[in-house]
């Protein structure tokens, strides 16, 4: 039973479905869960997943592929051409250094000088399908480091067409390799040069002016599943292309994704991919977690330990230096580093491709594989422990940047804090010719500012020698508009003590901040998020069908009871909790009850002066009474 | 042909009853501009600039509007004071509005009879509608007796209003068309009541 299909997948999905949301759970994120779920359904726990691993990893490496052709959509070609440096460069040098030290190393334990560079070549490789995974479930892919790992995993991949080239030179048998070098398909490395051409050409070609066409035909059909089907076949179609020319199918569908980036199928395409994609992995990753010979393991286990701690300690430390010199600052420097340092998939091709080229004995190469894979397992604790440890150590000791001094400090205002809120702020007073001193935290947006002639001070607006640098006691008002809740309530407190005289408007997160910097004796606090949401109320009014006027009335009526419900309220917030969430529902039905149409308090309270009706009233007890207008004076 | 703009102001025309019908009596016309000040400002903060274009491609000024305590919803005098500029509108300069024509399209709660010497609101409308007046005058628009409807408490159905929204509608198609004697209607009480009289001879 254990060989039907049926029951493989059922044992595949099972691991998927028990293990990641424990994972997730536990904060160690979904990559991790797919591993451990497969460690523990393959030959060694449960044994459910035998031998035939193998093949459903070749199957399921298809995931990265398809994961490349989503990531190529996100990018377009204008920010891929931005990469270059990246790309090239230290892509470029990763592959370079990295292959060379680790041959080094391999030299200095003995190893034979061709096979410690085949096995230099593999292990420089790092791991795209569990990189990027990791990278985009923590959110990290569009931030410097995180881009700098992407376009090193684009190098990577590209350099995997040269170094199939040249196992066959470094195999045992020289003769034939030196005197043709031929590929796989037999062609002349010339004649294939052209072929890879063409192959690129067409990908471009067929993503410009044959995908759209395509799609509007499939779109005047209103079939869903032929617009999934068409989208698999251009991943699927590509890729064979590829093959067939020798390029890494990940790169082609990678190059197609970018094409159709500016198309408007875009979506289109990545909705229908993405299922696919995230299954495919996860067999992967499950697949690579069942491969691991734990039989082999036993009987070596401090070769393999060594091989992995020192690969990756070799990788680790090539990368933060080429991160350094590459201008990243430290967070993104460690996290290159740390997401990079593991043993990518590729090896286990490499490695049985430098088998099957004589470049080293398969004895030589499992414990290898086995040092592969635990590598692999070992990124996402990696990358728990650079979230958890390195990344704020980084972040809060090391700050490269020195603080700016501020030359001129006459401004009447100063603003901490020119994210959003801040800008809004400074762009009003600015337009009328109001001097402000601009304090921020962000250096991203300090040189952004700072490219468009606002003048930004990099600093932290919570230390005390930067206010009275940034002239807070000669000011008129200070402006706190960083987002950071703790970090407001502190410069505030610093700027209520040490400054008492300057009044400040505050930005608060929500109602808990808003009485905090109350209770700090901040004049004004404004809730961040309070007057758009005010505005989109008028709005819906007004789309309901409610004239202008009257919108903007009930609006207004609506905030005035919101804001003294607001004041009653925060007496309540730090002594009594439970009184609190009482009061709180008692003051929603009321502000609900107030303004309700039907409840003749509201106009008679508010409207009166446009309404006749109460003289209307009049009328029928005293006929002869008649009011001239709607309010006259007895 | 004259182009007519109507300046509305009614702060709750949800709740309207004779304005809201005046104004749905004229709204199809052609040549005709109705210009809903509370709906174009809701928190009066006016366009002074557009104001100004509005009046300078229109011939016919009419101010409809409630008479509340005897003059204009708060939003017609905050536009009286921001569009009437001194030097566009009057002094040096000011000569902008010349030649027009304007008068007031009011509704009044008490009857007609209570806007008289001894009535209990001891003035005319004429006389109560001066500021207006004057304000034409200063202006150098020709300023026409209003077209005002009284008790218009006593409205409720569409019925009752049915010969002033005609009479409304023709006066303001008249006015487009050039064909109301205006030394005539200059010279009224109450455009509503007078409308025959103050026709050219084709309608009348």
């Amino acid at each position: 039973m254990t060989d039907s299909i049926l029951f493989q997948a059922f044992v595949y999905l099972a691991a998927a479905v028990l293990f990641v949301p424990i994972a997730k759970r536990l904060g160690l994120g979904a990559v991790l869960g797919y591993l451990v779920g497969g460690v523990v359904v393959g030959p060694w726990v449960l044994g459910f997943v035998g031998t035939e691993g193998h093949k459903v990893m070749h199957f399921a490496e298809f995931g990265v592929v398809m994961m490349l052709f989503v990531v190529g959509l996100e990018l377009r070609p204008a920010l891929l051409w931005q990469l270059r440096r990246p790309i090239v460069g230290l892509g470029g040098l990763q592959v370079a250094v990295s292959a060379a030290v680790i041959a080094g190393a391999a030299l200095l334990f003995g190893v034979e000088w061709r096979s410690a560079i085949a096995v230099g070549l593999t292990f420089a490789m790092s791991s795209t399908a569990i990189v990027l995974s990791s990278l985009a479930e923590r959110g990290l892919l569009k931030t410097s480091g995180g881009q700098s790992a992407f376009s090193v995993l684009l190098m990577q991949d590209i350099s995997v067409i040269p170094i199939l080239a040249v196992f066959p030179v470094l195999g045992i048998t020289v003769a034939r390799a030196v005197t043709d070098i031929t590929t796989e398909a037999g062609r002349p490395s010339w004649i294939s040069g052209l072929f890879v051409l063409g192959a690129v050409v067409a990908v471009v070609g067929i993503g410009r002016f044959v995908v759209r066409p395509v799609f509007q035909f499939l779109a005047g059909a209103r079939l869903r599943e032929s617009f999934t089907a068409a989208a698999l076949m251009i991943v699927i179609g590509i890729a064979l292309l590829m093959q067939q020319v020798g390029l890494s199918p990940a790169l082609g569908t990678f190059l197609a994704g970018v094409v159709l980036a500016d198309s408007e199928y875009r979506h289109e395409l990545e909705t229908d991919i993405e299922p696919f994609k995230g299954l495919l992995l996860g067999l992967f990753f499950i697949s690579v977690g069942a491969q691991i010979d734990f039989g082999l393991i036993g009987s070596e286990p401090l070769m393999i330990a060594g091989i992995v701690v020192g690969t990756m300690a070799l990788k680790l430390g090539v990368l933060y230096v080429l991160g350094r010199s590459f201008g990243l600052d430290r967070p993104a420097r460690w996290l290159l580093a740390f997401s990079l340092c593991q043993i990518g998939e590729f090896a286990f091709v490499l490695l049985s491709f430098g088998v099957q080229q004589s470049i080293f004995t398969a004895a030589f190469a499992s414990p290898l594989i086995a040092a592969v894979a635990i590598s692999m397992v070992l990124t996402p604790p990696a990358f728990i422990l650079l979230e958890r440890y390195v990344l704020p150590w980084a972040t809060d000791k090391g700050e490269e940047r020195p603080q700016d001094t501020i030359d001129h400090a006459d401004s009447p205002v100063v603003i901490a804090g020119y994210g959003r809120f801040g800008q809004m702020v400074g762009r009003i007073l600015r337009a009328n010719r109001i001097k402000v001193t601009i304090l921020d935290l962000d250096p991203e947006m300090v040189d952004i500012l700072g490219r468009l002639g606002v003048k930004v001070y990099y600093g932290d607006a919570s230390r005390i020698d930067l206010l009275h640098a940034a002239g807070v006691e000669r000011a008129k008002l200070f402006v706190l508009a960083v987002d950071d809740k703790a970090e407001a309530t502190k410069i505030a407190e610093n700027v209520r003590h040490h400054f008492p005289k300057v009044p400040i408007l505050a930005r608060a997160r929500d109602r808990g901040h808003y009485w905090e910097l109350r209770a700090l004796g901040v004049q004004g606090v404004h809730r961040e998020t309070f007057a758009s949401a005010y505005e989109t109320g008028i709005e819906a009014l007004k789309v309901l069908g409610y004239r202008a006027h009257t919108a903007h009335r009930l609006a207004r009526k609506w905030r005035d009871h919101e804001e003294k419900v607001l004041e009653e309220l925060g007496e309540l917030w730090d002594k009594d909790r439970e009184g609190y969430f009482r009061q709180v529902k008692a003051n929603l039905d009321e502000a609900e009850r107030l303004m309700r149409d039907e409840d003749p308090t509201v106009y008679d309270a508010r409207d009166a002066g446009w309404d006749n009706e109460s003289l209307r009233a009049d009328r029928k007890v005293d006929a002869a009474a008649v009011a001239p207008t709607t309010i006259e004076p007895s | 042909m004259s182009r007519v703009l109507v300046l509305f102001a009614h702060p709750v025309l949800e709740r309207s009853r004779v304005n809201r019908r005046l104004l749905d009596a004229i709204r199809d016309l052609d040549g005709v501009t109705i210009n809903d000040l509370y709906e174009e400002y809701p928190t009066l903060d006016i366009d002074v600039k557009r104001e100004q274009d509005l009046l300078l491609s229109h011939d016919v000024i009419v101010f409809q509007h409630p008479f509340y305590w005897y003059s204009v919803p708060a939003i017609l005098k905050e536009w009286q004071d921001l569009v009437l500029e001194h030097g566009w509108a009057y002094g040096a300069g000011g000569t902008h509005l010349r030649g027009k024509i304007t008068f007031n399209a009011i509704t009044t709660g008490g009857p007609e009879t209570a806007y008289k010497k001894g009535g209990y609101n001891r003035f005319t409308i004429r006389e109560l509608l001066a500021p207006w007046d004057q304000t034409a005058f200063l202006c150098g628009m020709r300023f026409l007796a209003p077209f005002a409807v009284h008790a218009a408490l006593k409205v409720i159905r569409d019925e009752d209003l049915a010969d002033c929204r005609a009479s409304y509608r023709q006066l303001i198609q008249a006015l487009r068309d050039d064909r109301v004697d205006l030394a005539r209607a200059a010279a009224g009480e109450n455009l509503a009541a007078e409308l025959a009289d103050v026709m050219g001879r084709e309608v009348a």
